[in-house]
């Protein structure tokens, strides 16, 4: 089972400025214990919405909005993926993540099971879906 | 277990199981009593968590607890030697050693020794002294802290039989008195190899189930997966080890598209290669690109790999570059020679040079006792004869090499086929 692990961001990872360094050092040691469980698939910081844009689509028609976007506890800032074998287990590593602004700050971090390739009921569309899906790697 | 917290505690056990045991085995340097008191710990916290809530820290919790009790069992036992003066171990020297102190203040500077311990733990369970079964056994229930009945139920085989298999491997490794440790330089490179082939097979078992009624079976790739993922995180400068996660990566890549929606197995050629896993080929070749950067792009798990990366990296199956195949087979025989080897560079070799040249080197194969049993060899020989548009003869073989199969699943596919000769497909 995969659980994707994601940080919501906050003003400090709005504004671009780098963690101090021992959030850095509780991050890498927290991924380090990940990596060392075999449960690590993939992880990734994402820069503030200021560098990013949104489609928006409303009436049939697409208009581009450019970041950065107000509601910043609803932005992302980072995820961590892993493969575990129970809901339990995500759970355990979950409760393990660092507070994700430092030690005391304010912060928060969402946890989400990716759906799998039984959930899907075979169709045209999903089968489309997973063609474009592949075609990217 | 019946409520949240029995629940918690079981999650942070798989976690912690294997952590837990390798520390109380560097300890009491005995695997099968390191497990029994790492049990203890475990019983411990079934007591403890459900009243007082689980600890902020529950990998700490249950390493201090297996450690007391570890200390315990070794003061018990120094004072039972020295009642019966059968040993002389001296409990001051002794106590020298494991005083909670001294320990305590090793601890800090040796987060990592948690790693040598593991690495222990792993040459341990692999140790060419135990027999294959054993070493399987062993390694999913310390490594991957799975239960007796979960291994049972992943091997088709009855509880007490695994239970029975532990047991006598623990006292196997107690009787030759197998040091729990990592060994050095050349020994390594062997034990290691046992240590690969151990992950392999129980991969292999979960990939293309020699037995029973299903083709796969994923969770048992899952664990292998794991197993390799933290060997790679221990023994990070050892190609061979990225060289095998890579090869496990990139089958298991396209473990949803080897079966179709009744269960049947879907060869290479015909899978929809939209459900391969792209996060789980990325991995693969990154992988790979480790093992090759280690230097070891010729080592036996790195060359099939390789071969496994040719396929992930085809976006059609027309486009499967053999004649690198061939190559790499090339490469792979010269390595790790065998049959099995050469039955495969002969399917390749149709594929990259026609029919005609494949099946030569497969009749050349035919006399081999050690494929006489190989049910892939009648399958191969259907396939090119085929191929050749020779049916009643490939008719016939496909239905030999499905007599040979102990796999029900594959077996319904190789009379298919069989039958499609009948017909001229």
């Amino acid at each position: 089972m995969r659980f994707m692990i994601m940080v919501r961001a906050n003003t400090q990872s709005e504004s671009g400025a780098m963690p101090e360094e021992a959030l850095i050092a509780a991050m890498a040691a927290y991924h380090e214990a990940l990596a060392k469980a075999g449960v690590l698939l993939d992880a990734n910081g994402l820069q503030p919405s200021s560098n990013g844009w949104r489609v928006r689509y409303r009436g049939g028609k697409g208009t581009i909005i450019d970041g950065p976007f107000a509601e910043t506890h609803e932005l992302i800032a980072g995820y961590t993926l892993i493969q575990v074998r129970s809901r339990e287990e995500a759970l355990e590593w979950a409760r393990r993540f660092p507070a994700p602004f430092g030690e005391l700050a304010d912060g928060e971090i969402e946890v989400r099971p990716l759906y799998e390739f039984d959930d899907f009921q075979p169709s045209a569309s999903v089968e489309r879906f997973r063609r474009i899906d592949a075609s990217l790697r | 277990m019946p409520n949240p917290t029995h629940r918690a505690i079981e999650a942070v056990w798989r976690i912690e199981a294997a952590r837990v045991v390798a520390h109380a085995a560097r300890l009491v340097r005995d695997i099968g009593v390191a497990e029994e008191l790492a049990q203890d710990a475990l019983v411990a916290a079934l007591e403890h968590w459900p009243r007082d809530g689980v600890p902020d820290n529950p990998g700490a919790w249950l390493m201090a607890t297996v450690k007391h009790r570890a200390l315990d069992k070794l003061r018990q036992d120094a004072l039972h030697a020295k009642k019966h003066e059968a040993i002389g171990r001296d409990l001051d020297a002794l106590e020298a050693h494991v005083v909670p102190d001294f320990v305590d203040a090793l601890d800090a500077a040796r987060a990592d020794d948690i790693g040598d311990d593991l690495l222990r733990l792993i040459f341990t369970a692999c140790h060419p002294v135990l027999s294959m079964d054993a070493r399987v056994a062993l390694t999913l229930r310390l490594l991957g802290g799975l239960a007796t009945h979960e291994i049972a139920r992943a091997f088709l085989a009855p509880e007490a039989t695994i239970a029975q298999r532990i047991v006598r491997a623990k006292r196997t490794l107690r009787e030759a008195r197998v040091p729990f440790e990592v060994p050095r330089a050349e020994a390594r490179a062997t034990r290691m190899a046992s240590v690969l082939e151990v992950i392999y097979l129980i991969f292999n078992e979960g990939y293309a189930a020699t037995a029973g009624d299903d083709w796969v079976r994923p969770a048992l790739c899952d664990e292998a997966l794991r197993v390799g993922r933290i060997l790679a995180e221990l023994a990070r400068e050892d190609s061979e080890v990225h060289g095998l996660v890579a090869l496990m990566e990139l089958q298991a890549s396209r473990l949803h598209a080897r079966i179709d929606t009744n269960g049947r197995p879907v060869l290479l050629s015909d899978q929809d290669r939209s459900r391969w896993d792209p996060l789980l080929i990325r991995r693969g070749l990154a992988a790979l690109a480790r093992a090759e950067a280690l230097g070891g792009a010729l080592g036996p798990y790195a060359l099939q790999a390789a071969l496994a990366a040719c396929h992930a990296r085809a976006h059609r199956a027309e486009e499967t570059d053999w004649v690198r195949i061939v190559a790499l087979y090339d490469a792979l025989a010269q390595v790790n020679p065998s049959p099995v080897v050469e039955l495969n560079r002969a399917v390749a070799v149709g594929m990259a040079f026609g029919p005609q040249a494949g099946f030569a080197l497969v009749e050349a194969l035919a006399a081999d006792p050690a494929l006489t049993r190989y049910h892939w060899l009648p399958s191969v020989r259907a396939d090119f004869l085929a191929k050749l548009g020779r049916l009643d003869e490939a008719r016939s073989e496909f239905e030999r090499a499905a007599a040979m199969t102990q796999n029900a699943r594959e077996r319904e596919l190789l009379l298919l086929r069989a039958d499609a000769m009948r017909s001229g497909r």
